[in-house]
C-alpha cells in the first residue's frame, strides 16, 4: 500500500492573530506554528493502514522552508519518507493553487500510489478546499470529513460526518480521504522517532521542478482586506440568588435577545 | 445568470439552501441579472415550486437515476454539464456539509477559485466582493474574485431567508449523462445519529456546556432546556467532548465547529481562545459560571456568576412559563 499524506505548516490554536494591515497579512513573528491538527490525524490513519497491510507511508508538504519542521513531526510519528515543495508565496487562501500544485506532483513525480490523506481543513484559512480540489484534478473518488475508515485491498469503506448524521461510502483505489476529528488518537512521537526524523534528508522540489509558472499558479482570488472581527463588549453581569437570576436571565431573553 | 445550487435531504430543501437563494436573489438584483436554481438528483418533482417562492426566476432539475444518493463526482459532472451550457456568471452553494464536499470539486473542474464559509456578500462597481472568516473568526477577509464564473459557498444561519412570494417561472428537466464510472464516490447509506437531534450549524439556539456540567448524565439538563426552546441544539467545550461526556458533532470552537446562533448560552465552559473563536460570532451570548473572572464574561451580552446546578433548574421553569405564553 502506497500511502501519501499532505501536511500544512500552520500558526498553532493558542494563537492571537495579529494583521499587518498596511499589507493585509497574519504577523507571523511570535506565532507557534504546527502540524495542522487535522492533518495530524491523517498522519496517523495512514500509520495505522500500513501497519494493517504493510506498504510505505510518505508525507508532503507545501510551504517555506520552515515546513520542515512540520514534516519532521510526522516523520517522528513513524512516517517513512518526506518531501518539501518549496514554495515561498505568501499566504494566498487559495485553497486551488495548492491543489495545482499537488496534482502536478502527483502527475509528474510520484504517479504510484494507493492512498491520499488530508486533513478535512486546515487550522487558518478552514477552507476544505484542497481535498476535493485535488481528487477531481485526479479525476479519484473523495469522501470528505472521514470519522472511520476501513481498507481492504483496493477497496475501501469510510463513514463521512454530515449535519446530524454520517453518510457511509464505499469506493475503489486510489483515492482521495479527508480526515475528521475523531478517526483516531495520534500517537505520540518516541524517542526513537524523533532521533530517526533528525537524521532524515528531506528532499526539496521547486516549483521549476514541477514546470509550474507564475502565472499559472497567481492566485485567482484577490485579498483586498484583512482585520480583525469588531469587538465584543462585555455585556451586564449579574450575581444573584439562582431563582432571581433565572428570572433576570429569562427577562433579557424575551426582552433583549428576543429568541423567546 | 446568477445560479444557485439548492441541496435536497430527504425530499427537503435544505434552509441554508433557501438562505443562499435568497440572498443570491438580492445581489442579482443589484446587478441586473437573472436568478437560476438547479436541483441535482432523481425523483425531485414537485420541489421547483419552493425555489420559485424564495426567488428563482428559472429552475433547472439534472436528473438521472444514479444520482439518487449523493455522489461528489457524479454531482460535479452534472453541474458542470449545465454551468458549460447556461454559463452562469456567479455559482452559489450553501456552506452545508454537502456544499463543503461539491464546491472545490466543482470549482476545481472549471479551473477556478472559490471563496468558502462567506459571512458577508456585497456588489462593489459592478463586481461580488465577500468577507470570510479565517482562523475560526479571529480574523476577516475580504476577497475579490479573478476567475469566471464566481464561485462562493455561504455559510448557513448567517442570511436572512426571503420573504416567501407567489413567484413562479420556468422549470427546465435535463436528463443527464453520468455514467457509472462518475458515481465511484457515491453514498451507500446514511445513518442518522443517535435521537434524531438538530446539528449545531443549524441551530438557532444552541445550549453548551462545558467542564463544569461535571459528568454525561449532567447534559440532559441542557437537552432538557434545549427541548423547550425553538431549533435549539445541545453544544460542548472540547472538554467536554474529549472527557466523552458528549460527540465530537457537538464541539464548538477552532477544531470543532464555528457556529453563528441567534443566542449561545454557555454552561461551565471557561472561555478559551479556541473555543470562543468557534462562536464569538453568535447574535447574543449568555454565560453561567461560578468564577467571576471567566474570560466568558468579557464577551458574554447577558453573564450570571453562580452554580449553575442551582441555576438550571429554576431557569427551566421561567423559560416553561415564558414560552408557554
Ligand atoms: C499564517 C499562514 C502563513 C502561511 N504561509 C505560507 C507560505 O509562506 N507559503 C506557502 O506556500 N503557504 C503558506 N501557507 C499555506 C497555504 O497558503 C495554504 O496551503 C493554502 O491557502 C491552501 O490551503 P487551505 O488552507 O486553503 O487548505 P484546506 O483545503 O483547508 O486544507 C485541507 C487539507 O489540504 C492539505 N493542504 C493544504 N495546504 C497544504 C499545503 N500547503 N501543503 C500540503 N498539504 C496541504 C492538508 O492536508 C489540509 O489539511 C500559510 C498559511 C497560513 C495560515
Ligand atoms: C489544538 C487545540 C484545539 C482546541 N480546540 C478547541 C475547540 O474547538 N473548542 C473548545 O472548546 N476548546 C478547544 N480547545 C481546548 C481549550 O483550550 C480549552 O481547554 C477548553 O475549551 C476548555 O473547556 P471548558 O471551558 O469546558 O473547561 P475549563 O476551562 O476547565 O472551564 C470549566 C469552567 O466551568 C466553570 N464551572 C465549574 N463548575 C461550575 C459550576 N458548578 N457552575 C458554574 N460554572 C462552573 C469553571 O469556573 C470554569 O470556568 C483546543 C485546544 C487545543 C490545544
Amino acid at each position: 500500500m502506497n500511502i501519501f499524506v499532505f501536511v500544512k505548516r500552520v500558526p498553532d490554536t493558542e494563537s492571537k492573530i495579529r494583521i499587518d494591515r498596511e499589507h493585509n497579512t497574519v504577523i507571523e513573528e511570535e506565532l507557534n506554528f504546527v502540524l495542522s491538527p487535522y492533518d495530524e490525524y491523517a498522519v496517523e490513519e495512514a500509520l495505522r493502514v500500513r501497519e494493517a497491510a504493510g506498504g510505505k507511508v510518505t508525507v508532503f508538504s507545501i510551504g517555506p522552508d520552515e515546513a520542515k519542521v512540520t514534516l519532521k513531526k510526522a516523520l517522528a510519528m513513524g512516517a517513512d519518507e518526506a518531501v518539501l515543495i518549496k514554495d515561498d508565496a505568501p499566504e494566498a487562501y487559495d485553497g486551488l493553487r495548492i491543489a495545482k500544485i499537488i496534482s502536478r506532483l502527483i502527475k509528474d513525480k510520484y504517479p504510484d500510489y494507493d492512498l491520499l490523506l488530508f486533513g478535512k481543513q486546515s487550522v487558518g484559512a478552514d477552507n476544505s478546499q484542497v481535498p476535493a480540489m485535488v481528487a477531481e484534478i485526479l479525476a479519484l473518488p473523495q469522501v470528505n470529513v472521514v470519522t472511520k475508515l476501513d481498507i481492504d485491498d483496493n477497496q475501501g469503506t469510510a463513514i463521512r460526518e454530515i449535519e446530524g448524521a454520517a453518510e457511509k461510502v464505499s469506493f475503489p483505489l486510489p483515492a482521495v480521504i479527508s480526515a475528521q476529528k475523531g478517526l483516531n488518537e495520534p500517537r505520540y512521537e518516541t524517542l526513537k522517532g524523533i532521533m530517526m526524523a533528525k537524521r532524515k534528508e528531506i528532499p526539496l522540489i521547486s516549483l521549476q521542478d514541477l514546470g509550474l509558472t507564475e502565472e499559472e499558479l497567481l492566485p485567482q482570488l484577490e485579498l483586498i482586506k484583512m482585520d480583525n472581527p469588531p469587538a465584543r463588549e462585555a455585556g451586564k453581569v449579574i450575581e444573584e440568588e439562582p431563582e432571581e437570576a433565572a428570572k433576570k436571565l429569562v427577562e433579557f431573553l424575551h426582552k433583549e435577545a428576543k429568541v423567546i | 445568470m446568477l445560479l444557485v445550487y439548492i441541496e435536497v435531504r430527504e425530499g427537503k430543501i435544505k434552509k441554508a439552501s433557501l438562505e443562499t437563494l435568497s440572498e443570491g436573489k438580492r445581489l442579482a438584483d443589484e446587478m441586473n441579472m437573472e436568478t437560476a436554481a438547479v436541483f441535482v438528483g432523481s425523483a425531485l418533482d414537485g420541489l421547483a415550486s419552493e425555489a420559485f417562492s424564495f426567488g428563482a426566476g428559472k429552475v433547472y432539475i439534472l436528473d438521472n437515476s444514479l444520482l439518487s444518493q449523493y455522489s461528489p463526482s457524479g454531482y460535479t459532472e452534472a453541474l458542470f454539464s449545465l454551468t458549460e451550457e447556461i454559463k452562469p456568471k456567479i455559482l452559489l452553494m450553501a456552506a452545508t456539509a454537502m456544499g463543503r464536499d461539491l464546491a472545490p470539486r466543482l470549482a476545481a473542474k472549471l479551473d477556478v477559485s472559490l471563496a468558502s464559509d462567506c459571512t458577508q456578500v456585497k456588489v462593489n462597481n459592478g463586481e461580488l466582493e465577500v468577507v470570510r472568516p479565517l482562523f475560526a473568526g479571529k480574523a476577516l477577509a475580504s476577497f475579490r474574485f479573478k476567475s469566471s464564473p464566481v464561485m462562493a459557498t455561504l455559510r448557513p444561519n448567517v442570511f436572512p431567508l426571503a420573504e416567501k412570494t407567489e413567484g413562479t417561472g420556468e422549470t427546465i428537466k435535463k436528463e443527464v449523462d453520468v455514467g457509472d464510472d462518475k458515481v465511484k464516490d457515491r453514498v451507500a447509506e446514511v445513518v442518522r445519529a443517535e435521537g434524531n437531534e438538530l446539528d449545531i450549524s443549524e441551530a438557532e439556539i444552541i445550549i453548551s456546556g462545558g467542564r463544569g456540567m461535571k459528568g454525561p448524565e449532567n447534559f440532559d439538563m441542557l437537552r432538557e432546556l434545549s427541548g423547550i426552546l425553538p431549533n435549539a441544539a445541545v453544544g460542548a467545550s472540547r472538554a467536554a467532548v474529549d472527557a466523552e461526556w458528549i460527540d465530537h458533532q457537538n464541539q464548538v470552537g477552532q477544531t470543532g465547529k464555528t457556529v453563528s446562533p441567534d443566542l449561545y448560552m454557555a454552561f461551565g465552559i471557561s472561555g478559551a481562545i479556541q473555543h470562543l473563536a468557534g462562536m464569538t460570532s453568535s447574535k447574543f451570548i449568555v454565560a453561567v459560571n461560578k468564577d467571576p473572572d471567566a474570560p466568558i464574561f468579557k464577551i458574554a451580552d447577558f453573564g450570571v456568576i453562580g452554580d449553575l446546578f442551582k441555576i438550571i433548574p429554576p431557569l427551566q421553569e421561567e423559560l416553561k412559563k415564558v414560552v408557554e405564553e
